[in-house]
């Protein structure tokens, strides 16, 4: 009797590489999303720099990632270091390297968009009742910072996510990856492909909607 | 001791090489109200800004009773709790509600007890007819009811002085005078204020003495009375009439009969 192709995922262990698969997807976008959050601060205040040199340094940065694939980018360093620098990086190093490259720039833009978009007066108003300039930033400037912020950077980790599909063509065995292993596996089973892809759909779904949610109750409730 | 709240000596303050103040001195008592009037851009609310420290002064003394605060850099936030200052712009914080709004200060600023500073912000905001409103977030004010909300939260310091930079300049002409209402109702209650205003008929209603400034210098100091019905400068009477129009029937009248358009 022939079995329905979903069946292909609880044979063995294949669900459970499949997860594995969502754990390399998930450590590799937090790790970037970390180290994003980490460097776009120093980026976003770069950008505020009077200084003209640093101003054109953060621009060109951005305009790089913003009109390069991040594919490209990825071959550049996994492939294109090894030849230039003789550097053997692995799939997952250089993954971090380019998505963090990436995130950097755009969280960076989001923390300056959020710093420059409270008006003056708020800090006048809060020097005015006493406050030091520590509880100025403290209970006037950064909650409001991060509330404008936070939603914007929820939706910027859920692209990150979703962009860590490419790694597999440079080698990572993430959850795309494993699914096709388990495809090739079962070549027999004509419908596997299709039940393998929709449940790594499922699985992408399930860990970017509670993101985009947040984001969503998150800008509905401070808007 | 005199019973000299603010003095202000001979001040000079320059934007990019541009006199705003030069060379303005002022002395407010306990429980005066000075207005401070001219036209735009004349320095009267930089002068408010140098005296709570928003503005450095290049030249010349600001005295809050006997304490030199000009010159100060380290101790302003102590200084400013003293010294109340309401804005034009609405700037209340808008992530907290109105009640978290008032407090900020009191708690953090004096380190009070939350539970007595709640006590005296619902009985103030039941003065400003707005008690009801105490646990809302500000965005859900009229901009009339934000600046009274302002109001409370200066005078929830208990300043020795409160500064009133063009309080009602942004608001809706309907909400003007409960603002200004608020105002003189804390007047006769004796408190000490320096008040920027373009509302003529509120200065006049409002003050102990009127200050003219001009270009950065005082022109003319006085009693409303004598301020608003007989100035002394030609500069202060021309700057008054701006505040009157001549009435469309006059000219008409003056107009030769049967002249074309």
């Amino acid at each position: 009797m022939q079995d329905l192709g979903i069946s292909v995922l609880f044979r063995g262990v294949n669900f459970q590489r499949l997860l594995g698969g969502l754990w390399v997807t998930l450590r590799l976008a937090l790790i970037t999303i970390g180290l994003s959050c980490l460097f776009g601060l120093l980026f976003g205040l770069l950008m505020l720099s009077k200084k003209k040199i640093a101003k054109v340094f953060c621009r060109v940065w951005l305009e790089i990632v913003r009109f390069m694939p991040q594919l490209v980018l990825l071959y550049l360093v996994y492939f294109g270091f090894a030849r230039l620098f003789g550097w053997d990086l692995d799939g997952e190093t250089s993954a971090v390297i380019v998505f963090t490259f990436w995130g950097t720039a755009e969280m960076g833009d989001l923390i300056r968009g959020a710093l420059t978009s409270i008006p003056l007066h708020q800090t006048e108003s809060a020097a005015a009742i006493g406050l030091t300039k520590g509880q100025v930033y403290l209970y006037v400037l950064i909650p409001q910072t991060l509330r404008r912020l936070l939603p914007q950077a929820i939706n910027l980790s859920t692209r990150i996510i979703k962009t860590t599909a490419l790694v597999k063509m440079i080698n990572v065995t993430e959850v795309l990856k494993v699914g096709q292993q388990i495809i090739g596996q079962f070549y027999r089973q004509p419908d596997a492909a299709f039940w393998v892809y929709f449940v790594i759909f499922l699985l992408y779904f399930l860990v970017c909607w509670p993101f985009s949610l947040l984001a969503k109750q998150l800008e509905k409730r401070w808007a | 001791m005199s019973d000299t709240i603010l003095r202000v000596n001979d001040i000079y303050k320059s934007f990019d090489g541009t006199g705003v103040l030069r060379g303005v001195s002022l002395e407010i008592r306990e429980g005066e109200v000075v207005v401070i009037v001219g036209p735009s851009g004349c320095g009267k609310s930089t002068l408010l800004r140098c005296i709570n420290g928003l503005e450095t002064i290049d030249r010349g003394e600001i005295w809050l009773q006997d304490e030199k605060i000009s010159g100060q850099v380290k101790e302003l936030h102590v200084i400013r709790q003293k010294i109340g200052m309401v804005f034009q712009s609405y700037d209340l914080f808008p992530h907290m509600k109105v009640m978290d709004n008032l407090l900020l200060g009191p708690t953090k600023a004096l380190g009070r007890h939350r539970q007595e500073v709640e006590q005296e912000a619902l009985q103030m905001l039941e003065r400003v007819g707005l008690k009801e409103k105490a646990y809302v977030y500000p965005r859900t004010l009229s901009g009339g009811q934000k600046q009274r909300v302002a109001l409370v939260r200066a005078m929830l310091m208990h300043p020795e002085i409160l500064l009133l930079d063009e309080i009602t300049a942004a608001l809706d002409p309907e909400m003007v005078s409960e603002v200004l209402n608020v105002v003189i109702d804390l007047a006769r209650g004796g408190m000490t204020m320096a008040i920027v205003t373009h509302e003529m008929r509120f200065a006049e209603a409002v003050a102990d003495r009127v200050l003219f400034l001009e270009e950065g210098v005082v022109l003319e100091e006085g009693t409303p009375e004598k301020f608003f019905h007989a100035p002394a400068t030609e500069r202060a009477q021309r700057f008054l009439q701006s505040f009157t129009y001549a009435s469309k029937r006059d000219q008409a009248a003056a107009k030769p009969q049967g002249e074309p358009l």
